[in-house]
């Protein structure tokens, strides 16, 4: 390999985030997606880390959205798309359970690639899921609402005109405002979906730092094609191409000592 | 470079004449009616010999138009929306039903509408119903659902998929997402198909012919006859008379306007609605 992509000084921090490996949150055995002819996923087996932010790598059309997708089992909306195996959280099985969908869906909190505020206010956009929760209290509604917009950094910016619509937002506030909307619910996972590719540096920066600091509390999942982001976000390492996983591990196993080819080449393209 | 100056010319030119036709209906309308429009018209039922050059207006036809078109509109309203819905969210799943029921739908938009006028008429003989306001109400909310339903699944297809998984991932079910986040999205757009619809319904006269009859009262209740403006209009012109001719063109007038403030109402209403609205 050519020179290397992080620190000394990380690697060695990273390897005693390494040393204390925390307990898998979310597993996934023998997952298979298929679209007809063609096997979109095959054979996937991984383990997620509790309150780290795992990144997926690879190129496009890899299988890491659709992987996202049956995590939160979005993978309904399409017909077409069979999916079997199992994805167990907190030990059930998301995929075979009798769980409400909607209940399984609030467990992991979204953000896909540009942001899709609802169109109703900012207030009643970050409310919206906790009233699905069956949360009536109002000033309980109130003090969540604040709560997460301060989480996100967004509280002093939208403090003052809490009543007007989430589309007068600019994107980056709106990115942030569909997370806070997310956490509301209280989920255990994140499941981000390329979230600052639509997004200025700025804004990107903001949505980055977030994710440093709410990993504390909750596990994220993170699909960039962005190899520096990656860089500077991963805590684990999954690398897909072609539907399969090809490499996993931590930052350092990967980008340092890529074992395969595939990997290598990509690393080279990205960097 | 001349080749694109010759198709940008060439488009505008099929534009402003497109624009000039439509000025031109006016013209001639206002022309021709003017003289013969007064508050008469407008505020009086015809009198004994109207349609000979007596006196009277034609309100009878105003108000008939109305009840049938909104009467017909709030129906089409009814079965559209949550066929529009149920479409696009329940049936997410099932492309080529989704494509076989739009495809049945387009077919209905085209037929003619005097085809429902007869399908009307038969249903009205089979029920044993004579021409009636609830007879024209329900031929033109046959004729114009089609049509509702078309514009509203049009409208939420453009809704971003991204903003359907956003609510899903929450934690809404479908029934929610189409009711709460669907529906609000989509809300200006839901007007415009309404004043289509609508603009249809209050048009035409071949679906209300057998089916409405035709009176010089104003329906008091449903199973009276009604009278509508395609048709006052329709008599008048084919009256030999000169003057009541002349009121046809005036009818037409009234019927501009309404179908004019609907639209200023229906673009105003879409307008304020669509402030809270993803772009």
């Amino acid at each position: 390999m050519g020179k290397p992509y992080i620190s000394t000084n990380s690697i060695e921090q990273l390897r005693i985030l390494r040393a204390t490996e925390p307990e898998a949150v979310l597993r996934v055995k023998n997952l298979n997606v298929k679209a007809g002819d063609h096997h979109i996923l095959k054979n996937i087996n991984l383990e997620i880390p509790k309150n780290r932010i795992t990144v997926l790598l690879g190129p496009s059309g890899c299988g890491k959205t659709t992987l996202l997708k049956c995590l939160n089992k979005l993978t309904d909306l399409y017909r077409e798309l069979k999916v079997s195996g199992n994805i167990y959280i907190d030990n059930d099985d998301i995929l075979n359970t009798t769980a409400s969908i909607p209940d399984i869906r609030q467990k992991m909190g979204l953000l896909s690639q540009r942001p899709y505020p609802l169109p109703i206010s900012i207030y009643k956009n970050v409310a919206y899921g906790l009233k699905l929760k069956g949360v009536r209290d109002k000033k309980l509604i109130a003090f969540s609402v604040e709560k997460h917009l301060r989480e996100v950094g967004l509280w002093e910016e939208v403090k003052n005109r809490l009543n007007s619509p989430a589309s007068s937002l600019s994107i980056g506030q709106q990115q942030r405002l569909c997370l806070a909307r997310g956490l509301a619910v209280k989920p255990s996972i994140i499941l981000a979906d390329e979230p600052t590719s639509a997004l200025d540096p700025t804004s990107s920066k903001i949505i980055e730092n977030l994710f440093r600091d709410i990993k504390k509390h909750y596990t994220i999942i993170l699909v960039t094609h962005v190899l520096r982001q990656a860089i500077r976000l991963a805590d684990h390492v999954i690398f897909m191409d072609d539907g399969e996983i090809i490499e996993e591990g931590s930052p350092v196993e990967l980008f340092e000592n890529a074992r395969t080819d595939k990997l290598r080449a990509y690393l080279v393209d990205g960097n | 470079m001349l080749e694109e100056k010759f198709f940008i010319r060439l488009s505008a030119l099929f534009t402003y004449s497109l624009i000039a036709v439509l000025a031109f209906i006016i013209i001639v309308i206002f022309y021709k009616g003017f003289a013969a429009l007064n508050w008469d018209m407008v505020f009086k039922t015809p009198r004994g010999g109207y349609y000979y050059g007596g006196e009277g207006g034609v309100l009878n036809a105003i108000t008939g138009s109305l009840y049938i078109s909104i009467g017909a509109t709030l129906i089409a309203v009814l079965i559209g929306m949550p066929a529009a819905l149920y479409l696009n969210v329940q049936l997410i799943r099932y492309r080529r039903t989704q494509n076989t029921i739009r495809y049945f739908l387009d077919a209905l938009w085209g037929i003619p509408s005097i085809v429902y006028g007869a399908f009307g008429f038969t249903l009205m003989l089979f029920f044993g119903m004579n021409a009636s306001l609830l007879a024209g109400i329900i031929t033109v909310a046959l004729l114009i659902s089609p049509i509702m339903v078309r514009t509203f699944d049009e409208v939420l297809c453009t809704i971003p998929k991204g903003m359907h998984e956003a609510s899903l991932a929450l934690g809404s079910t479908r029934t929610e997402t189409a009711f709460r986040i669907m529906f609000k999205q989509g809300f200006p757009g839901f007007i415009t198909a309404v004043l289509l619809s609508f603009g249809r319904g209050i048009g035409d006269a071949a679906s209300v012919l057998f089916t409405a009859g035709y009176t010089d009262n104003i329906p008091v209740t449903l199973d009276e006859p009604a009278a509508t403006l395609p048709l006052a209009i329709f008599f008048q012109l084919g009256s030999p008379i000169p003057e009541v001719r002349d009121r046809a063109f005036a009818a037409s007038i009234i019927l501009t306007i309404i179908i004019l403030f609907i639209s200023i109402g229906a673009r105003l209403l879409s307008k304020r609605y669509s402030k809270t609205n993803l772009k």
